[in-house]
């Protein structure tokens, strides 16, 4: 197994993605720009709520699209991380029709592809919390 | 600054020419100004232009004349048109020239933009997991704006049905052939809730304008149609803009905003004054959202706007007259420049079918684009 990208998210039991705060404003970004000063990682939370949303109907372009050539519409969103930050990321485990803004999900780690090496490539996506889920 | 004119307007017809390299169809919208104009390639002092996907617009002389003047290139995103209009017009502003053109033309391959997370300072994996799609962030804006505001689906079909009625009298249009409200509705889903109708197609065309001093004007006796204002505007903090990973918490302003709001300033004029518009269209749900950017109405007002038919010809603000990106096609360099063509035609009474009744006055243009980028004019007769 291996991540798409180094210092994207971390992983464990409640894996959560890696933004960058400005160290001067305090604003948050995502991802953290690598080799800039003026950003620190900063661990985003593992929640968030729907800030928009939409389906992804026909395969995107190859390159830069490395997903199955057996193309399945997904649903792609931006999440609001609870104080933090918006970020952009698929949306997993829902019913097309499910999807509205403010509902409450959790980031995942999910798997990608598979790279030239047999390896399963892992990135992240968003999923709604499951109901008597008491993950703080 | 000293006043300029539109002297001459051009335009290669939109959609797909085979055999026409993206620069040929430029250098036809500029032969076809120049006799507007009843002007020379000889005549022009300097050039402005730019394309997306087709090289540069130096290469025109080529294909015009090697006449040695000097031609700046633009590569400006879809503002690439609209700037080099705005360099064309500091150019006879500041005093430095009489005559000179801003040049527009591109041609795409069918299908979406193939944009590199590379060429816009992302990292790969951003395209790699399927997001660096243009269509889902105007649908994800747009999809938060139906929710804040209460726009409906069928306000956005009415967007794309509009386009295509008013494209029938266009003759430089791509889609001339009216489409119904339940087609548009019904038609395929590309990005929720963006049908295949809603959406431009990225084409082929190229468009030119001759810019003139007002000495020159007169001489030419076309002092019908002035520039008012050009602007260009890069984005503020908090927007929300094409391919962003992450979008701040609080929200902040829109290019759109600042390029409306320094454009009228700059013609000395509001929303209220403008006689006809021709608004960023990239789909139907765009068109929506900068009509309020632009502040030609209230955010939500867009409801009753379409099922009014306000927008339409004959509408208390007639908008895309010519059909916008939805009929016309999407050549990037090429795009900005044929709403200001629209619009000269719309001033000088030519609209024929689609002209805009009760002798227009002001004109204004908003082109928006990756990676948040905005361009107005504003044109006066």
């Amino acid at each position: 197994m291996i991540a798409i990208t180094e210092g994207l998210f971390t992983d464990g039991a409640q894996p959560c993605l890696i933004g960058g705060r400005h160290v001067e404003s305090g604003r948050i970004v995502f991802p953290c720009p690598g080799g800039d000063a003026r950003y620190a990682p900063e661990t985003l939370p593992n929640k968030g709520t729907v800030w928009s949303w939409t389906i992804q109907r026909f395969r995107p372009k190859s390159p830069p699209y490395t997903g199955p050539e057996a193309f399945e519409p997904f649903a792609i969103a931006y999440i609001e991380l609870t104080g933090a930050v918006i970020v952009e990321g698929p949306l997993i485990n829902v019913a097309f029709d499910a999807i509205t803004i403010g509902m409450p999900v959790e980031t995942v780690l999910v798997p990608h592809a598979t790279d030239a090496q047999g390896r399963t490539v892992m990135s992240y996506a968003f999923t709604p919390v499951q109901e008597g889920s008491t993950h703080g | 600054m000293a006043d300029v004119y539109v002297v001459g307007v051009g335009i290669h017809p939109f959609g797909r020419t085979d055999g026409l390299s993206g620069l040929q169809q430029g250098a036809y919208a500029v032969r076809q100004a120049l006799s507007d104009a009843g002007l020379d390639w000889n005549d022009v002092q300097f050039g402005f232009g730019g394309s997306d996907s087709s090289g540069n617009a130096d290469s025109i002389v080529n294909e015009l004349g090697l006449t040695g003047l000097p031609v700046i290139n633009v590569k400006n995103g879809c503002a690439t048109g609209g700037s080099a209009m705005i360099g064309a017009w500091q150019g006879i502003a500041s005093g430095q020239y009489d005559v000179g053109v801003a040049l527009g033309f591109d041609k795409h391959p069918r299908g979406a933009f193939n944009a590199m997370p590379a060429e816009y300072n992302l990292p790969n994996w951003y395209g790699e997991v399927g997001m660096m799609v243009t269509t889902q962030f105007f649908a994800m804006k747009l999809q938060r704006y139906m929710a804040a505001y209460g726009i409906t689906n069928t306000t956005l079909g009415r967007v794309a049905e509009k386009a295509f009625d008013n494209a029938v009298h266009a003759e430089h249009a791509w889609r001339r052939a009216p489409v119904d409200l339940d087609t548009i509705l019904n038609s395929q889903m590309i990005n929720d809730p963006l049908t295949k109708y809603m959406f431009c197609s990225p084409g082929e065309g190229g468009v030119a304008l001759i810019l003139a001093s007002e000495k020159k004007a007169r001489e030419l006796g076309r002092t019908d149609v002035r520039v008012k204002a050009a602007a260009v505007r890069t984005r503020p903090p908090g927007s929300f803009e094409v391919f962003a990973p992450s979008v701040d918490i609080e929200r902040g302003g829109a290019p759109t905003l600042l390029a409306s709001k320094a454009a009228f300033e700059m013609a000395g004029l509001g929303p209220k004054d403008i006689d006809v518009a021709q608004l960023q269209d990239t789909e139907s749900g765009a068109e929506i959202m900068h009509m309020a950017e632009n502040g030609f109405c209230a955010d939500g007002e867009q409801e009753e706007w379409l099922a009014e038919g306000w927008s339409r010809i004959g509408g208390k603000l007639p908008v895309n007259t010519d059909g916008g990106c939805l009929a016309c096609g999407e050549p990037i360099g090429a795009s900005g420049l044929r709403q200001v063509y629209e619009n000269v035609i719309q001033l000088r009474g030519l609209g024929g079918g689609r002209q805009v009744p009760g002798d227009p006055k002001t004109a204004y243009t908003h082109v928006y684009g990756a990676p948040g980028i905005s361009g107005v004019t504003i044109l006066q007769r």
